[in-house]
């Protein structure tokens, strides 16, 4: 932890030698560096790094290491001592994904078929409500948009029993359909909140400039907007995506416990009340319906860190 | 109409998936397409275009169920006969609804604290060193799990096996499989029930959700301790401050905002916490919190009136805490 960026070389030791090193200036970061060294990065700072680091992976490594033991090996010894007699095996996954009793690879698909409208649809709509809320002038613009941003808080427990009702009487309940729409209507607040902020951030002369050119809302949405916001969209898409894949709620009131509906975390949270101890399949379980957001989130997790400082944290 | 209701098999189930994307693309299109081509149309329509889909959404699942909500908590269980309060009198009384609120209590308060301090004190020992990235990614990571994962992966860490021991040679004859009781046995301690022995399975619980969020904690934090001006860090050096001076008397105040926000944003999560209860207890064993409790309440034992009360008792907590996180937030955004 001692480590930081090699200090560039001093002037003095430049001057001596005029034409071999072009001398500069320590930039700020170096400078910083330079400053932090010695003060935090003790042996004693680096030990408690390295602690927590080790404790906070060790849970998720013990299941992972499980879950390529064979089922007796699991329920004699513990997973830190697998080292000592290596076997491992891919049987907990197919039993898992295809065996009868827990046959993952249905409830996978739901979760694909759940997610991808859920991202789409809310972003979608949440776009246009932005575009009108940065670019459009109306009578009572502020007041209807600090309206639906204030709707944030309504915790979506709230809305859970009136919406299961409204959707019984439309005999929609345990459909897709109604999955996707209560995402969506979730994730719009939050959506039209940041992607309006970042419309605003866009300088109105390029809006301006396209708007004398003779392009209508339509064209300046499309053309102008869209490809500065790709980024921020992203950002929002990976929120929204992690969102809903991992949901619990949600699924679990209105997918109406229909194997032709419900998501891998429904079926793995039921998994763990009813076979508790069965822990080849529960181990396989928890990483098959990790998998997903596990690469998503490496793959992106340069989007993931900016759209959590943008505000994206849904409460 | 069959065919858009019940899918059973994959082919079918994607097939609908790209009907129900094509046909909001459809009406999205028809929408767009009327406000720009149809000309001279007044703003209100334009705007109505634009601003159309979201104000049904939300009228529809946020304002009315909301709304709807408030009126079904007083009424009774099966909302038949006016109660007035009765529900919320209930829920602050009766001793099994103060068991929750207590639980709901120690979550919030612990699960913010105990993850921003290990955020930030993490994020300050890694700022600048050379596995920076690889060190947050490790930390980080949790937060890509869902709930559900978590629980199972700690259900795992704290799962609990017989203790028995050869009482001659002292040798165990039933090998633990839970990495925590294993520490215990090896400390020469019995092994615990973690999730079992009240009142001690809440924080057990809250250790799970603390895991989580440290790693929010400590990106935003991380920001934050980055963007503090070099001038002060430099003023504070010459001043002779090192290690846990500079801690205490430039990093933390220079980055209360965002301490304020993290702290905020995470209680807010804490609160309406439920997938982990649900998965690791099912609120059994004293671990229930409101927003399982609301669950059960209304899915299990379909007291309508009093899973609303909770529902409500959770909106009206998190109102005052969300209104503090947006002004903070403001203010951090000025700073910055």
């Amino acid at each position: 932890m001692t480590a930081v960026p090699p200090p560039a070389p001093l002037t003095a030791e430049a001057d001596e030698q005029p034409n071999i090193r072009v001398p500069r200036k320590l930039s700020r970061a170096e400078k910083r560096a330079i400053a932090i060294k010695g003060k935090l990065s003790s042996p004693w700072a680096s030990g408690i790094a390295i602690v927590i680091a080790i404790l906070w992976t060790i849970p998720t490594f013990g299941l992972f290491v499980t879950s390529f033991r064979d089922k007796s090996d699991i329920r004699a010894t513990g997973w830190w001592t697998a080292w000592q007699d290596p076997s491992f095996t891919l049987e907990n996954y197919q039993q898992a994904l295809f065996g009868s009793s827990t046959s993952l690879a249905t409830y996978f698909v739901n979760s694909i078929v759940i997610t991808i409208p859920s991202v789409v649809i809310p972003i979608s709509i949440a776009l246009l409500a932005a575009y009108a809320f940065a670019w459009i002038d109306f009578r009572g613009r502020d007041l209807l948009f600090v309206a639906v941003f204030a709707l944030q808080v309504v915790p979506i427990q709230v809305t859970l029993i009136p919406l299961l009702k409204q959707y019984v009487s439309w005999g929609l309940d345990g459909s897709f359909w109604v999955i996707w729409l209560s995402h969506s209507i979730f994730a719009l607040p939050l959506a039209i909140y940041l992607l309006h902020n970042f419309m605003k951030d866009i300088p109105a002369s390029l809006v301006e400039a396209a708007r004398v050119d003779g392009a209508g809302h339509v064209k300046i949405f499309f053309q102008v907007l869209m490809p500065l916001l790709t980024p921020a969209i992203a950002s929002f898409a990976i929120f929204q995506f992690l969102w809903v894949w991992n949901d619990l709620l949600v699924a679990l009131t209105f997918a109406g416990g229909s194997p032709n509906v419900v998501p891998l975390t429904v079926r793995v949270a039921e998994m763990s009340g009813t076979r508790g101890s069965a822990w080849e399949l529960l181990s396989a379980g928890a990483f098959i319906s990790m998998i997903v957001p596990l690469v998503v989130f490496l793959a992106l997790q340069r989007y993931f860190v900016r759209g959590l400082l943008a505000g994206s944290v849904k409460g | 109409m069959d065919w858009f209701l019940i899918a059973d098999t994959p082919g079918h189930k994607f097939a609908l998936m790209v009907v129900a994307i094509l046909l909001f693309v459809a009406v999205m299109g028809v929408i767009l397409f009327g406000v720009d081509r149809i000309k001279r149309l007044p703003v209100w329509v334009t705007v109505l275009g634009f601003l159309g889909p979201t104000l049904l959404f939300v009228a529809f699942g946020l304002l009315y169920p909301g709304v709807r909500t408030i009126w079904t908590s007083l009424f009774d269980a099966r909302s038949e006969n006016y109660v007035g309060f009765d529900n919320y009198v209930r829920a602050f009384t009766e001793p099994q609804f103060q068991v929750v609120l207590r639980n709901t209590l120690v979550w919030v308060l612990l699960v913010p604290l105990v993850s921003t301090f290990i955020g930030l004190v993490y994020a300050v020992l890694i700022d600048r060193t050379r596995f920076e990235s690889f060190a947050k990614t490790l930390i980080f990571l949790p937060m890509a799990i869902s709930l559900v994962g978590a629980s199972i992966i700690w259900k795992f860490v704290y799962e609990y096996r017989q203790h028995a021991v050869n009482p001659v040679t002292g040798e165990e004859l039933v090998h633990q499989i839970g990495i925590l009781n294993q520490v215990l046995v090896w400390l020469g301690i019995p092994p615990q029930q973690f999730l079992l022995n009240q009142p001690w399975n809440t924080i057990f619980l809250i250790v799970v959700m603390i895991w989580i969020q440290a790693g929010f904690a400590m990106t935003v934090l991380s920001a934050a301790v980055k963007a503090i001006p070099d001038d002060i860090v430099e003023a504070a050096r010459l001043d002779g401050l090192h290690g846990i001076g500079m801690f205490r008397y430039i990093t933390v105040p220079s980055i209360r905002p965002a301490l304020v926000v993290v702290l905020t944003t995470i209680a807010i999560g804490t609160l309406k916490v439920f997938d982990i209860v649900r998965t690791m207890t099912g609120g059994n064993f004293g671990t229930s919190v409101i927003a399982n409790e609301f669950y059960t309440q209304s899915f299990r034992a379909r007291d309508y009136g009093l899973g609303a009360a909770l529902a409500v008792l959770l909106f009206v907590l998190v109102i005052p805490i969300v209104v503090y996180n947006v002004r903070q937030l403001r203010l951090a955004e000025e700073i910055r």
